[in-house]
């Protein structure tokens, strides 16, 4: 049920006119529009500006860590260590007299690596498997999706060290290992997004077009399942930062004398009587930027999904 | 009369197998001449509709002939008869892809057949349609349902074919809206020479828009009428009386099979 | 005419958005007798939020207010939500559309039947069976026994609807409010369904408020007809003069309609009039 809707704005001048201007005059109006309205629904949710500062925050720490780091993350210094928090190492020092802090700040690129390269294999390898699937059905369908489930039924962590295991140890391994646990279920959604619309109109539209599958699959299908995609994903980063501290912890992941924060929490473990600050940092840390992800994918899912509105 | 646009012999499709085999159209022959405007009749579940999903290559799955302009309507995908037959479908909301600006809709049979002056074609089917420039960047919900119906005709236009197909083109559009949509049509039919068939369940509809209609009922064509022997009531079949009478509206004396057919369920 | 089934007066449904506020229906006023009102309209016209505001079933966004909203001897307008369970299903009924929505997929038509009859009615379960196999009679399905145990998705659109107007009619209400109850059926269909709703709401004396956007279909059924543009009733008649209706919103829209019988050139196309708006 629709009614007219009365608008008795006053008129605005200059850029915010202009995203909200009936009259659209370029294809890149159209777009700026769009997002203009996304993110004015994003920006109205406080938890999603929580989240979405998390993971800023992350990029920046990652970005400037030589600027921020007060030390430097690999100085060892015996007769410094186990310090706790002070106004000189305001994380305190582990076990080898390093600064926390400093080497927090510059395991966050090594966090923000795997969750870039993790994303960036997992989200197109898991779109396209299930986009694929769900298009053209038949024997193509049955025999992917029953890949799928192949991955699907190992957990994810031990299927990560089970290619750990094949493919040696080490950072790069890893972040293998994690995307390819991490694509079955973008897949299996990418799938179920596209069984919904296969039949739509707007599809046999293009098809009576003369369009490709390809390009059916490409142009029309994928950016309908994109949105769910990117939450998706996004829900899982924390999901995949867990994985890889679990790997840095049992020592497979990323190796010393790399900050990576779950192999800094393992180390710390050791000392965690005496000298808590040694697991508790990075722990936070990993808790902090999961809860990040987890609620910027919460509100990317309000402002994206158009189910929900 | 000349060689007719298109003729349809013993068209059959069915869906399921075994015991849920249906027979959705079963054995049916019909031709429509250039310029005409052929109708289509029938409740729910006729196969109105899908005959024009078989003739129009978007269901494969069929048996018979059928040729369109000459040529014989393949049982695989065809992209050259795009260019020859197009579609406009019932719900203008699912119609239009939601991400797609209606620029981004109308561009893109262009880019596929690889069209040069994309920009002018894009101006000149919305000119026609009867929507201004200024549409061009709307993405679908930014429309009106009736706008909306006009992008999809604009589309159904741009790689100017010679058939429209009309599945229920304004059964889901408030009575002033299909009035705007029918005389666009219309205009439309008029100035392109186009042949129209028209899938419909009213009778004012088909009354106002065709030359001929074939009523269907499970699958098979029951009869064919001129426009002129349907205003007049002038049918054989019983059960496109009951249809016909049934489209005046609502009427306590008047005594149906239809009651029968529903209550033996 | 008697007393009144229901008198609105003055009843206007708003709604808050982004954009501004939204005024669904503006302040219109009628009252429902034993007769059959038809509410037409165009979509967004309010018909729809109307039937829903008598019940309270607005969505929660929505802002309701009336001078006066009285059923019966019951104020709706002040009556809590409590109050108002008892009140719908029980004495005033609603059918919808598509029955497959109103119907719980997991449970068979008939159990479903004889609970909306216990629940407003003390009964046994073997009286309300009773009452439930009669009300299927009642509506004219042959074999009561059989559909009184099948599933909703078992059942054809046209029987579906039947039975939803015997889980309405079966606590027997005073008035019944059908939104667009056989659009989505075919014609042939439809008219069965309606002659079934037809007979029981004038053999019971009911009060039949019917939403629909079919001129056609409301001329012929009802008794009198309200037109609805923009949240106004712009004009309201006899059902059987509708053709001489003097508003030109409705003249427009008849107008517009295709005729069977007639061949024109062109459809006229209806002008809107700003002036509607305020009138």
């Amino acid at each position: 049920m629709t009614a007219e809707v009365r608008t008795d704005r006053p008129a605005h001048g200059g850029l915010r006119a202009w995203l909200l201007a009936e009259t659209v005059t370029s294809p890149a109006q159209a777009r700026a529009q769009k997002l203009y309205l996304g993110w004015r629904r994003f920006a109205s949710n406080p938890l999603a500006l929580i989240g979405l500062g998390i993971v800023v925050t992350l990029i920046l720490l990652a970005i400037f860590a030589p600027l921020v780091a007060t030390h430097d993350p690999f100085a060892q210094s015996l007769d410094r260590r186990l310090l706790p928090p002070s106004g000189a190492h305001w994380l305190g020092t582990d076990e080898l007299g390093r600064d926390i802090w400093s080497r927090i700040a510059y395991g966050a690129r090594i966090t923000l690596m795997i969750v870039l390269l993790v994303a960036l294999i997992a989200a197109p390898l898991g779109l396209l498997i299930g986009t694929v699937a769900g298009y053209l059905g038949g024997w193509v369908d049955v025999a992917l999706m029953r890949l799928v489930d192949v991955f699907l039924s190992f957990p994810g962590l031990i299927l990560a060290l089970a290619f750990v295991a094949a493919l040696g140890s080490g950072l790069e391994n890893a972040i293998i290992a994690i995307a390819l646990t991490a694509w079955p279920p973008i897949a299996r959604l990418a799938r179920a997004e596209t069984l919904t619309v296969r039949r739509a109109d707007y599809i046999a539209a293009v098809r009576l077009a003369g369009a490709s599958d390809l390009r059916i699959i490409v142009r029309h299908i994928m950016p309908i399942c994109i949105p769910s995609v990117i939450i998706r994903i996004t829900l899982n980063m924390a999901g995949i930062i867990l994985t890889a501290a679990g790997l840095g912890f049992l020592g497979l992941g990323a190796q010393p004398p790399s900050p990576e924060w779950g192999a800094m929490l393992s180390t710390g473990r050791a000392y965690m009587l005496g000298s808590w600050w040694l697991a508790a940092m990075p722990g936070i840390a990993i808790l902090v930027v999961s809860l990040g992800f987890n609620l910027l994918g919460d509100a990317l899912r309000d402002v994206l999904d158009p189910r929900a509105s | 009369m000349s060689a007719p646009v298109i003729s349809v012999r013993d068209l059959r499709v069915s869906f399921g197998r075994g015991a849920s085999l249906i027979h959705a159209v079963d054995g049916v022959s019909f031709e429509v001449a250039e310029g005409e405007v052929f109708g289509l009749v029938g409740e729910s579940g006729c196969g109105k509709s899908t005959i024009l999903r078989a003739i129009s290559g978007l269901n494969t799955e069929w048996t018979g002939s059928a040729t369109i302009a000459g040529r014989p309507v393949a049982h695989r995908r065809d992209p050259a008869m795009a260019r020859i037959v197009q579609m406009v479908f019932q719900d203008p909301y699912g119609s239009l892809h939601p991400k797609h600006t209606v620029e981004t809709a109308l561009m893109e049979p262009i880019r596929i057949h690889g069209l040069d002056n994309g920009a002018r074609r894009i101006d000149r089917v919305l000119t026609e349609v009867g929507l201004s420039p200024a549409f061009r960047y709307r993405y679908p919900h930014q429309l009106s349902g009736g706008q909306r119906q006009r992008v999809a005709i604009a589309r159904a236009l741009i790689l100017e074919p010679r058939v429209l197909l009309l599945d229920e083109p304004t059964s889901a559009l408030d009575v002033s809206v299909q009035a705007e949509i029918l005389n666009l049509l219309s205009d439309i039919k008029r100035m392109e020479n186009l042949t129209y068939v028209l899938v419909s369940h009213d009778f004012g509809v088909i009354a106002h828009m065709c030359d001929r209609v074939a009523v269907m009922n499970h699958g098979v064509m029951l009869e064919e009428l001129t426009i002129e022997d349907l205003m007049r009531g002038r049918m054989r079949h019983d059960y496109t009386r009951e249809l016909y009478e049934a489209s005046a509206g609502y009427s306590r004396r008047l005594e149906t099979r239809a009651d029968e057919a529903d209550a033996a369920a | 005419m008697s007393e009144p089934i229901l008198t609105v007066d003055g009843l206007s449904v708003s709604f808050r958005s982004p954009q501004g506020v939204v005024q669904a229906v503006r302040g219109i006023s009628f009252t429902v007798g034993r007769e059959k009102v038809g509410i037409v309209g165009e979509s967004g016209s309010g018909k729809s939020m109307t039937g829903r505001a008598i019940l309270k079933l607005t969505p929660p966004s929505a802002e309701v207010s009336a001078r006066v909203l009285r059923f019966r001897d019951i104020d709706l307008a002040a009556a809590d939500e409590r109050a108002m369970r008892g009140i719908r299903g029980d004495r005033i009924g609603m059918i919808l559309q598509d029955p497959k929505f109103a119907l719980n997929p997991v449970q068979t038509v008939g159990r479903q039947i004889a609970e909306a009859f216990r629940i407003h009615r003390s009964a046994s379960s073997a009286e309300a069976k009773e009452r439930t196999l009669a009300m299927l009679e009642a509506v004219k399905i042959r074999n009561p026994r059989r559909v009184f145990d099948l599933y909703p998705h078992e059942v054809s659109g046209g029987m579906g609807q039947r039975i939803m107007i015997a889980m309405m009619l079966i606590p027997e209400p005073d008035l019944l409010i059908a939104d667009e109850p056989t659009s989505a059926l075919d014609v042939t269909v439809r008219l069965s369904v309606l002659r079934i709703l037809d007979e029981l709401v004038s053999d019971r004396g009911l009060g039949l408020i019917f939403i629909s956007h079919d001129l056609n279909l409301v001329a012929t059924f009802c008794d009198r007809v309200l037109i609805m543009y923009a949240g106004r009733i712009v004009e309201s008649l006899p059902a059987v003069e509708l053709h001489r209706a003097q508003h030109p919103y409705t003249r427009g829209l008849l107008d517009s309609l295709p005729r069977i019988n007639e061949r024109r050139e062109r459809l006229p196309v209806l002008t809107r009039d700003p002036a509607w708006l305020t009138a």
